[in-house]
C-alpha cells in the first residue's frame, strides 16, 4: 500500500513541519531571568507526529479512491453513503424502539449518576437546543450567523435582570426571554436584510461582539464584568427543593424542552415556511421569482432561531446562578456553529448527535483538558476536508403528488 | 488642537497597521473569494516569533538594530511559512467546495493556531523588547507623535509602495489580478492557480507579521490571544472599504483608525470595539459592498 515515495513525502513533510515549528515549539524563553529553554524532544514529536498524519492521511485518501473506482468498474450506481441510517430514520417500525429505549435511559438518569454527571448532561442538552436553533439559521436557511451568542446573552441577562428588579419568577419569563431575543433578531435581521453571505457573517460576529461589550462596559445597566450572581433556580409550584432535586428537576426541565423543540422544529422544516428557508438556502433569485417574501422569510429565520437561544439563556442563567458576560465570547458561538456543521446542516439527528459528543467528550476526557480546544479546531478543519456533509447528511424529503387523488395547494402526500 | 493632533496621529498609527493586517484578508477573499479567519492567527504568530527571536537575540547580546532586522525576517518567513501551511491544509481541499465548508474549516484552523500557540508556548502576557529606540531628533515633538509611531507610518508607507508596484507590474501580480477576476479564464491562459494563491497567502501573512512585530513592539506587550480582536477588527477595516479592493482595505483601515482613536479620545475609551463594530454595521446598511467595492449584480 505504501510505496517508497509516499515515505520520501512524509519525510519531506515531517521536515517541513520541523521548520514550522521550530522557533514556537523548541524555544521557550523567559524575558524576565532572561533565560532560553530549548526543548529539543518536541521537535522529535513533530517530526515523528507529521510523518504519520501523512501517511495516514494518504492511505485514507487512496482506499478512498480506490473503492470509487471499484464501483465504477462494476458500474454500481453511487448508493447514499449513509443508507442503514436513512432506513433506519424513515421507518417507525425501526426507529420506534430505539427513541423509545433512548428516552427511558434519558428519564432514569438522574436516579443513576451522580449531581456531577447531571449537570454535564444538562449542559450537554442546553447545547442540543441551541444547535436546534442555530440550524434553522444557518443549516435550513443557510444564513451564516456567527453572532448567534448574543441572543443567547439576551435570554440570560433578562432572566437575571427581569428577576433582580422586577422579581419575575422563572417561569414568567422564559417565554419573555425567548420572545426578548426573537425581538433582537428582527433588529439584527432589519439591517442586513441586503447583505450577501460573507457580510452577513461579518456582522453578525459584529453585532454579537457590541451585544457582549456593551454588558462589560454599562455598568448600571448589567453590573459589567463582575455579572449578576444569585439567580433562583425555576421553582415548581413553590415547593420548596434541595440542590439535588433542583438539578434532577432542571434536568427533567431540559428533556422536556428538548422534545418540545424537536417537535416544532420537525413540524417547521415541513411547513411552507420551512420549505421557504429550504429555497432560500438555495438559491435567492429563484426563491423570489417563486413568490416567496425574502423579508419575511429571513426574519422569521431569524427572530425563530433567536427564540430558542433566548429561551435556553434563561436556563443558563437559572442553572448557574449567576451570569457575567464572559460567558457569552464569540467562541460560544463558534461551538454551536461547529455543533450545526458537525451534525450535517439541516439535519436534527445529526445536531443532536453532534451537540452531545462535542459537549460530553470533553467533559469524560478531562485527562487531555488542556489539548481540549486544540482538538476541537482540527476536528473542525479534519472534518471539512474529509467529511464535509457532517455525521449525518440530509436528504431532500421528496414529494409526489397522488395524481388520482384530489391534491389542494397546500396539501401534499408524501412517501 | 494639540490633543486633536495627538489624536490623530494615534489614529493613524492603528490605522497603518489594520491595514498591514486587512491586506491579507482582501487580497485572499478576492482571489478565492474566503474570509481567510485564521489570518488574525498569522498575525498573532508572527508577533510571537519576533518575540521568541528578539528575546533570544538580546539574551545573545545583538545590538538593537540587527535584533529588529533579524526579527521582522524571522517573524516574515514564519509567518509566510504558516500562512502557506494553512492554505494547502485547510482551504486548497476545499476549493471546489460549497461556500461555507472553507469559512469552517477557517474558523477550526483559527482555534487550533490560538491553542497551539497556547500550549507550545504560555497563557501570559509576555514583556515585548522595545526593539524601536526614541529617536533624538523627535523629542520637540514626542509629545504629539512618539517614535514608534513615525517607524510605523513610514514602515507601512514603503510596505503600501512596494505591494502596488508588486502588484501593478510584475509578472506575478499580473497573475494575481488575472485570477481575481476569473480563476478559470486565467486557468485557461496558462496561469498556475495553485502558485498564484500560494503567493498571494504567502505575502499576506508577512505583511500581517510585520504589523504584529510593529504592533507588538509599540505597545510592549504579547498574547496568545490577541489574533483575534486584531483580525476581526482588520476584517472590518477591508469590509469597509469593500472586500477584494486593496485600496480599500487601506482607506478603510484608516478610516477605522482614525475613528476609534477621535472616539476613544473624546467619548469614551470602554466603547472602543462597539464604536469599530457599530461604523461597520452603519456602513454595510448604507453600502453593502463597502466604500470603494464593486456592486455586484448577481445574474442568472
Amino acid at each position: 500500500m505504501i510505496s517508497l515515495k509516499d515515505l520520501k513525502n512524509a519525510f519531506l513533510v515531517s521536515l517541513w513541519f520541523v521548520f514550522l515549528t521550530f522557533p514556537l515549539m523548541v524555544i521557550k524563553v523567559n524575558p524576565f531571568e532572561r533565560t532560553i529553554d530549548w526543548r529539543w524532544q518536541n521537535m522529535g514529536y513533530v517530526a515523528a507526529g507529521s510523518f504519520i498524519c501523512y501517511l495516514a492521511s494518504r492511505f485514507f485518501l487512496a482506499s478512498k479512491a480506490a473503492k470509487q473506482k471499484k464501483q465504477k468498474l462494476l458500474d454500481i450506481p453511487d448508493k447514499p453513503k449513509s443508507d442503514w441510517q436513512q432506513r433506519l430514520l424513515s421507518e417507525p417500525r425501526l426507529y420506534l424502539p430505539v427513541l423509545g429505549v433512548i428516552l427511558a435511559i434519558l428519564l432514569i438518569f438522574p436516579q443513576i449518576f451522580s449531581t456531577y454527571q447531571i449537570n454535564i448532561m444538562i449542559t450537554a442538552l442546553m447545547y442540543v437546543v441551541l444547535g436546534l436553533g442555530l440550524n434553522i439559521v444557518v443549516g435550513v436557511a443557510g444564513l451564516l450567523d456567527l453572532g448567534y451568542v448574543a441572543f443567547y446573552a439576551v435570554g440570560a441577562y433578562s432572566y437575571a435582570l427581569l428577576n433582580l428588579h422586577f422579581g419575575l419568577g422563572f417561569w414568567a419569563v422564559l417565554p419573555i426571554g425567548g420572545l426578548l431575543a426573537a425581538g433582537f433578531g428582527i433588529i439584527l435581521g432589519f439591517p442586513v436584510l441586503r447583505l450577501r453571505g460573507d457580510y452577513l457573517a461579518i456582522v453578525t460576529l459584529g453585532f454579537g461582539e457590541i451585544i457582549r461589550l456593551i454588558l462589560e462596559n454599562w455598568n448600571d445597566f448589567s453590573r459589567g464584568p463582575s455579572g449578576i450572581s444569585n439567580i433562583p433556580r425555576p421553582g415548581f409550584f413553590g415547593m420548596e427543593m434541595t440542590l439535588n432535586q433542583s438539578i434532577s428537576y432542571l434536568y427533567y426541565l431540559m428533556i422536556a424542552l428538548v422534545i418540545f423543540t424537536i417537535f416544532v422544529v420537525n413540524r417547521l422544516q415541513n411547513s411552507r415556511i420551512g420549505r421557504a428557508w429550504f429555497a432560500l438556502r438555495e438559491d435567492e433569485i429563484a426563491c423570489q421569482a417563486m413568490g416567496i417574501d425574502k423579508t419575511r422569510t429571513k426574519l422569521s429565520a431569524f427572530s425563530l432561531g433567536a427564540f430558542w437561544a433566548g429561551m435556553v439563556g434563561v436556563i443558563f442563567a437559572a442553572k448557574t446562578t449567576f451570569v457575567n458576560p464572559a460567558s457569552f465570547t464569540f467562541l460560544e458561538s463558534a461551538i454551536i456553529l461547529c455543533i450545526v456543521v458537525l451534525g450535517g446542516m439541516g439535519s436534527i439527528i445529526g445536531v443532536i448527535i453532534a451537540a452531545l459528543i462535542l459537549m460530553l467528550l470533553p467533559e469524560y476526557l478531562r485527562a487531555f483538558s488542556d489539548y481540549r480546544m486544540l482538538v476541537f479546531g482540527a476536528t473542525l478543519v479534519l472534518m471539512m476536508v474529509f467529511c464535509p456533509l457532517g455525521i449525518i447528511s440530509t436528504v431532500r424529503r421528496t414529494y409526489t403528488i397522488d395524481k388520482n387523488l384530489k391534491t389542494s395547494n397546500d396539501r401534499e402526500d408524501y412517501t | 488642537m494639540e490633543y486633536f493632533i495627538e489624536l490623530f496621529f494615534s489614529g493613524l498609527t492603528r490605522g497603518s497597521i489594520y491595514a498591514l493586517i486587512a491586506l491579507g484578508y482582501t487580497m485572499v477573499y478576492g482571489i478565492i473569494g474566503l474570509i481567510n479567519f485564521a489570518h488574525g492567527e498569522i498575525y498573532m504568530i508572527g508577533a510571537f516569533t519576533s518575540f521568541i527571536v528578539a528575546t533570544v537575540l538580546s539574551i545573545l547580546g545583538f545590538p538593537l538594530l540587527a535584533i529588529f532586522v533579524i526579527a521582522a525576517l524571522a517573524a516574515a518567513v514564519w509567518s509566510s511559512a504558516y500562512g502557506f501551511t494553512v492554505e494547502k491544509l485547510a482551504y486548497k481541499p476545499l476549493r471546489n467546495a460549497p461556500r461555507l465548508s472553507p469559512l469552517i474549516s477557517a474558523i477550526g484552523m483559527s482555534i487550533f493556531l490560538q491553542n497551539y500557540v497556547l500550549l507550545a508556548q504560555t497563557s501570559d502576557f509576555m514583556p515585548f523588547p522595545q526593539l524601536i529606540p526614541e529617536f533624538g531628533f523627535m523629542e520637540p515633538i514626542a509629545g504629539i507623535i512618539g517614535s514608534s509611531d513615525l517607524v510605523i507610518l513610514l514602515t507601512t508607507a514603503v510596505v503600501m509602495v512596494i505591494l502596488t508596484w508588486l502588484i501593478k507590474f510584475t509578472r506575478i501580480g499580473k497573475a494575481m489580478r488575472a485570477t481575481a477576476q476569473d480563476r478559470t479564464m486565467a486557468m485557461l491562459v496558462g496561469i498556475n492557480v495553485n502558485h498564484v494563491i500560494s503567493v498571494t497567502f504567502i505575502i499576506g501573512s508577512a505583511l500581517a507579521a510585520i504589523g504584529g512585530l510593529l504592533i507588538a513592539s509599540h505597545v510592549g506587550q504579547i498574547n496568545f490571544f490577541i489574533g483575534f480582536i486584531a483580525g476581526i477588527k482588520a476584517f472590518t477595516a477591508a469590509v469597509l472599504g469593500g472586500i477584494g479592493s486593496i485600496p480599500g482595505a487601506v482607506l478603510g483601515s484608516f478610516i477605522l483608525g482614525l475613528t476609534e482613536a477621535f472616539a476613544t479620545g473624546y467619548v469614551s475609551s470602554d466603547y472602543e470595539d462597539v464604536f469599530a463594530f457599530s461604523l461597520l454595521v452603519l456602513i454595510l446598511i448604507f453600502r453593502p459592498s463597502g466604500l470603494l467595492g464593486k456592486a455586484t449584480i448577481e445574474k442568472v
